[in-house]
């Protein structure tokens, strides 16, 4: 097989592994209402990872999308419950910040992990203003799809097949989604090519920011509360996921499809543990281990590549 | 991060004045110097925060206070700092575990004797620079960038922590505790350790080979390369000394707030690499500020003591931490540009 098709095969391999051994261990998880429990807490995190999948393709890192999730999600639970008007301002308001903040970090040439360093001590402050202590109602019209019973297979697959779709369109066949890969790539040659840099990190980061708002609202639709830390885990996992699904630091080179496989991978790598029934002490550390065992096998790969 | 052909107006020529007229100039280069930023930065909120305070006589006490809680950012962010100047992607994110790790492995060494503190540092130490060395294997080995290879190696390093301190609070040694809460004519005998550690970062950066090759490697992987310079071993070299540091500061930490728990380090993963930015280091690596850590160690802390004063709640206090932030670095310009 080629190295190329290795590569892209590689993040589907783990996921259905990681589901192999599950169902191995656990048959009765092998059922519509088993598969549907065991993917439910990846739904937000797909979109977390395409938010952060973006920002990745134009050769930055967010730091900031955990706790701007967290704030949507407080935004959800509160302000769009109370006076939904109000709440939709918030929420367009916030998408705005991300924006500007992508077309800061071009026009001052600014490093972005600095940037969203900074930007995550706002959405954090912005949530624990909003909710002080856990709690909030999400609005019922934004909970109650999340208990529907999807026809074939359960909602997380769903999801994970339109999310996966959308990402590969935008990114793949759309005009924006090439620019943002060729800035990604070399951003001198698309400056050269008459485009505006600020006005396409900018588009690139509201993006982000949309893909994010979809991952806090949803996550408040399963939850129906919120807290201003419950997403704060995003950041990381989020970054973990687009990796393990084939994208580069360097920018330039990500894979929708893979990144979705990878945010499933990373939710399921967390309930995986508790199947094999690990010691609780260890199961922050099989995680780490998880992350390296396929980051290993991906080296290898490129290994085998570049020595064609 | 940034393009490679870059063409704003600000650029380092400013930092070389043609006229050199005396003190003129000499202020002229100062201005230019990528630490003083977080130094002015740092006496304005100082200042606010007296202002904000009822009298002057809290002066001296937030001086201390800021110096021994300072003591411990300067020291971890000085680690951070080597490691951030190897070259643009390179970032220890494992410092919260090695903290929590090296931490757990002093007090259980020290097991509340005074007479095995020195055994109890060098163990922690060790601790650290055994997770540098794991984390540039796992760099290395796996090809993996350093930011996830770190944040990997993190949670297994954390696993560890857990598994080894779990339950047991194990207090310091009385002597320890004492030590670490000393004053020398005032000044918190912590903030004499970091300013040693400064002194050697800052002389090893500016005199030694190895100050030197990670410069180079920062500036120009593969000039570096070419010239000779081991690249590899120096990166090593880098991750080991923050580790290393890390640790250090993980029984510092312990002693001075009754014991070792997990979550000691946790606000030094954004911390340490908002210190390093602000104090001028350059996030693409090649050019270390070591005075700015101080400065911008002192404005952090201030910062908030600033807020507290004026009777913010923590989640007002925290969106001005970031809104001051991010007008540090907007206003503080294009710092990446060589």
């Amino acid at each position: 097989m080629k190295a190329a098709t290795l590569r892209t095969a590689l993040p589907a391999f783990a996921l259905a592994l990681l589901l192999a051994t599950v169902f191995w261990k656990q048959p009765r998880a092998m059922s519509y209402f088993g598969v549907n429990l065991l993917l439910n807490l990846a739904i937000p995190i797909i979109f977390a990872t395409l938010a952060q999948m973006m920002i990745l393709a134009v050769g930055d890192l967010d730091l900031s999308i955990g706790p701007f999730i967290s704030l949507v999600a407080t935004i959800g639970a509160t302000l769009l419950a109370q006076q939904p008007l109000l709440g939709v301002a918030a929420l367009l308001a916030a998408v705005a910040v991300y924006a500007l903040a992508g077309a800061v970090v071009e026009w001052r040439r600014l490093p972005s992990i600095v940037v969203t360093l900074g930007l995550s001590f706002v959405w954090l402050g912005a949530a624990v203003l909003l909710l002080p202590t856990p709690g909030g109602t999400a609005p019922e019209w934004l909970s109650e799809p999340m208990a529907w019973r999807a026809p074939l297979v359960p909602l997380p697959i769903w999801v994970a097949l339109a999310a996966a779709g959308a990402g590969h369109l935008l990114i793949t066949r759309s005009a924006f989604g090439t620019l943002a890969r060729g800035m990604g790539g070399n951003a001198a040659s698309v400056r050269r090519a008459g485009w505006s840099l600020v006005r396409l990190r900018a588009g690139v980061y509201a993006t982000a920011g949309l893909f994010g708002m979809l991952a806090g609202l949803l996550l408040v639709a399963q939850t129906t509360s919120a807290d201003a830390n419950i997403a704060s885990r995003y950041t990381l996992v989020s970054i973990a996921a687009v990796i393990l699904g084939g994208g580069e630091f360097t920018g330039g080179r990500v894979s929708p499809v893979g990144a979705v496989l990878g945010a499933m991978t990373m939710t399921l790598a967390a309930s995986f543990l508790t199947f094999l029934r690990i010691a609780p002490d260890w199961q922050v550390g099989m995680q780490g281990l998880i992350l390296i065992l396929v980051l290993g096998l991906r080296a290898a790969i490129d290994r085998l590549e570049s020595r064609r | 991060m940034t393009s490679p052909s870059s063409s704003s107006s600000a650029s380092p020529a400013t930092a070389r004045p043609a006229t050199a007229g005396g003190a003129v100039a000499g202020l002229g280069r100062l201005a230019t110097r990528p630490w003083v930023g977080s130094w002015l930065a740092a006496l304005v909120v100082f200042g606010v925060t007296l202002a904000l305070g009822s009298g002057r006589s809290q002066g001296a006490g937030l001086i201390g206070a800021a110096l021994s809680f300072g003591a411990f950012t300067v020291l971890v962010s000085l680690g951070q700092m080597l490691v951030i100047t190897t070259g643009p992607g390179n970032a220890d994110l494992s410092i919260p575990s090695t903290i929590a790790l090296s931490s757990a492995v002093s007090m259980i060494v020290m097991d509340g004797r005074d007479a095995m503190i020195v055994a109890g540092l060098v163990a922690a130490v060790a601790a650290g620079a055994a997770v540098g060395v794991f984390n540039f294997a796992l760099i290395r080995l796996l090809r993996i960038p350093p930011i996830i290879a770190t944040l990997a190696g993190s949670l297994i390093v954390m696993s560890m922590a857990i598994s080894f301190g779990r339950g047991l609070k194990i207090k310091p040694p009385p002597l320890f505790s004492e030590a670490v809460a000393l004053r020398v004519a005032g000044i918190p005998l912590l903030a004499l350790v970091a300013l040693v550690a400064t002194l050697a970062v800052a002389v090893m950066l500016e005199r030694t080979l190895l100050g030197r090759r990670i410069a180079a490697v920062g500036q120009n992987e593969r000039a570096a390369a070419l010239a000779g310079v081991p690249v590899e071993r120096t990166r090593l070299c880098a991750y080991v000394i923050c580790a290393a540091l890390a640790g250090l500061t993980g029984a510092l930490l312990a002693g001075f707030s009754g014991g070792n728990s997990l979550d000691q380090g946790e606000e030094y993963l954004l911390l340490t690499i908002a210190v390093v930015v602000i104090g001028g280091t350059a996030v693409g690596g090649g050019r270390a500020s070591v005075p700015g850590i101080w400065g911008a160690a002192l404005f952090m802390f201030l910062l908030v003591a600033m807020l507290n004063a004026s009777g913010a709640g923590p989640g007002l206090r925290m969106l001005c931490t970031g809104l001051v932030i991010l007008a540090v670095i907007v206003l503080g310009g294009s710092r990446e540009e060589r």
